[in-house]
């Protein structure tokens, strides 16, 4: 208890004092801190609940268009802006830019709950395989059709509002890192207070033996949209702040980028071990550090790396770090060890 | 008359679809397993065809050439990855294959280009009812090719040994090992005859549509698609889920218009599902 205190804290430091520390890197740790939260949010699904999404990109674009609109719409026809494109005819005080973003990311974490809570019973009712597909196709539809909608900028892209007092660019960093992290950490905390409850032990139930679980007794679809809906609060929240950081929006390559984003949160959590707390957080970190690393000496070969890169993780390493660390040091996760059981199997192998 | 177009355009389309899902159907069937990259397979084939063309070959010829090679290309995939998730957890086998085909997007789009090219034939058109239905003769090339090409692999699948090995495995893979069935070769047959379906589906698309790196997707969703509409082992239901897929296409092309034709088969992908979920859940039974 004394040592996870002093690690909380010491990582709690850290975060806040990173963007003084690295202060060229700042935009990078504002998306590393997007990516740990897309990273946890699918872990709810994929690890804990057993249903492997692809979908979960569908929250994460919609929640950036929505905080995008509000932002605009709170103050200036929404129309006129996304036709205006580049050219700004409009400018955001200071005052309307804050009020506009904090309403904006309230409605991007609220509408997707909501929109996952209403399409939940439907989709959730498909099991395995089936369930992927659909999932990648809702988010793959989702981009499509958005890209065809006029209102939001359709092929042309849509341009957030830009920070006020543009000369002093360095407090824009600063404050979507700041964003970004307290999100991450507010992410944490109520995954992490979730996993304490029996609603975790229902998840599990459910990612064990979904039929079982219901012979108990218990509402699993019930507990499946609730699940969902927590993915997708949090997934609108990451993606309202993402596209504040881009500062452009683009329904297939930025938003409902399933190629990119909507692959990354499943590699994320696999890699660092699906169905554990800090599994996503460290799968997140490492791949993003290596995603980073290749991007920049390798430009142009990243999608052939990470092509690879899924093929190696899914067939070689499909437990992850947490998993590896599990089977090498069962004492540490609290499972009792009968070191002569132990002993025993080792032989037999 | 726009209608009667649409109609035929879509069942013409329609029957190259099904080919490409015969192929999704078959490897779904024997081994277990959903090829998201199916689609890019397709296209690969159809770069076959455009570089014949390119070099002065007739494209049509690409329907001979493109399988075999696509035969190849299907075992190497095979013996690298597939063999390694046979066995596994679908979701891995999703996920690999989803690798492979972002792996295949990006290195067609190095060697080829991001243009969007098409292999012209050189066919000409058939004007039908006083010209007011206008039909390439390439699209009818297409399906006449398609019909032949599948219609030969039923046969082949019926009477050969190694069909009736194919067969054999997918009704009981461990009871054909112990018959004597090398499963293994087997499963690579399996998944090299998918990977030629590919081909010759994506030399036909070559001539009769255009092709492009990341235009592979769409491909796997509709024959994903139509497998699930006709049910696995069911070869009439997929020629005229194919089918039927076609017309609905052409009909959301015409109605929605061109931006909205993806996503309106993207979202029938999800009704469908939907739709059979609350059916089978009358029963209190699952999609399997």
């Amino acid at each position: 208890m004394k040592n996870s205190l002093i690690l909380y804290s010491a990582i709690l430091i850290f975060g806040i004092a990173a963007p003084f520390i690295f202060p060229a890197f700042k935009v990078q740790l504002s998306i590393l801190c997007i990516l740990i939260i897309l990273a946890i949010t699918w872990n709810v699904q994929g690890g804990e609940m057993g249903y492997n999404t692809f979908g979960n990109i569908l929250f994460y674009g919609l929640g950036m268009y929505l905080c995008a609109s509000v932002q605009v719409g709170m103050f200036f026809p929404l129309g006129e802006w996304t036709e205006g494109g580049g050219e700004k005819t409009f400018v955001h005080t200071p005052a309307q830019f804050f009020q506009g973003f904090a309403v904006g990311l309230a409605v991007a974490a609220v509408v997707p709950a909501i929109i996952a809570g209403l399409i939940g019973y439907s989709i959730l009712g498909l099991r395995g395989h089936y369930f992927a597909i659909c999932t990648l196709g809702l988010g793959v539809a989702a981009g499509e059709i958005s890209g065809g909608i006029e209102i939001i900028g359709a092929g042309q892209g849509f341009t957030t509002p830009p920070f006020p007092n543009v000369d002093r660019l360095e407090a824009r960093g600063e404050f979507f890192y700041f964003c970004s992290f307290i999100v991450l950490v507010f992410t944490f905390l109520a995954v992490k207070a979730i996993y304490s409850t029996r609603f975790k032990l229902v998840l599990n139930a459910i990612r064990d033996n979904e039929d079982k679980a219901e012979a108990m007794g218990i509402q699993t679809m019930k507990y499946k949209i609730i699940g969902w809906m927590i993915s997708a609060f949090f997934c609108g929240l990451a993606g309202g702040i993402m596209g504040g950081l881009v500062g452009y929006i683009d329904s297939t390559d930025v938003a409902f980028d399933g190629r990119e984003m909507g692959v990354f949160m499943v590699l994320m959590a696999i890699l660092g071990g699906k169905g554990t707390l800090w599994g996503p957080v460290i799968g997140a970190t490492l791949f993003h550090i290596f995603k980073e690393g290749f991007w920049t000496f390798f430009l142009g070969w990243q999608y052939v790396a990470l092509g690879v890169l899924i093929v190696v993780i899914v067939i070689y390493f499909p437990e992850g770090i947490m998993g590896w660390l599990r089977e090498k040091y069962p004492e540490r996760f609290g499972e009792v060890v009968d070191e002569a059981d132990r002993k025993a199997q080792v032989t037999l192998k | 008359m726009l209608t009667l177009q649409a109609v035929l355009d879509g069942l013409l389309l329609g029957i190259l679809f099904a080919l490409i899902a015969y192929g999704m159907a078959l490897q779904w069937g024997v081994m277990n397993i959903i090829n998201i990259a199916q689609g890019d397979l397709v296209i690969l084939g159809g770069y076959i065809a455009y570089f014949m063309y390119l070099y002065g070959i007739h494209p049509a010829w690409g329907v001979i050439v493109s399988p075999i090679i696509m035969y190849f290309v299907g075992v190497v995939i095979y013996k690298l990855v597939i063999n390694k998730v046979v066995d596994r957890d679908l979701f891995i086998s999703i996920l690999a294959t989803f690798g492979i085909s972002i792996l295949f997007m990006q290195l067609m789009n190095f060697a080829f280009g991001a243009d969007v090219v098409l292999a012209n034939s050189g066919y000409g058109t058939t004007m039908l009812f006083d010209n007011s239905v206008t039909l390439p003769n390439s699209k009818i090339f297409s399906a006449f090719i398609s019909i032949v090409f599948a219609i030969g692999l039923v046969i082949y699948m019926k009477k050969s040994k190694l069909g009736r090995a194919i067969r054999a495995t997918a009704q009981n893979a461990r009871a054909a090992k112990i018959l004597g069935v090398d499963t293994e070769k087997v499963y690579a047959a399996t998944f090299g005859i998918n990977a030629a379906l590919c081909g010759v589906a994506g030399a036909l698309i070559s001539i009769t549509f255009t092709i492009h790196p990341y235009m592979g997707l769409p491909y796997t969703i509709r024959s994903f698609m139509i497998v699930i509409v006709a049910g696995l082992g069911n070869l009439p239901g997929v020629a005229m889920s194919g089918m039927g897929l076609g017309v609905f296409e052409e009909f959301a092309d015409y109605i929605l218009g061109t931006e909205f034709r993806i996503g309106s088969v993207f979202l029938l992908l999800v009704l469908i599902l939907v739709y059979r979920r609350f059916k089978l859940s009358r029963k209190r039974e699952y999609l399997k």
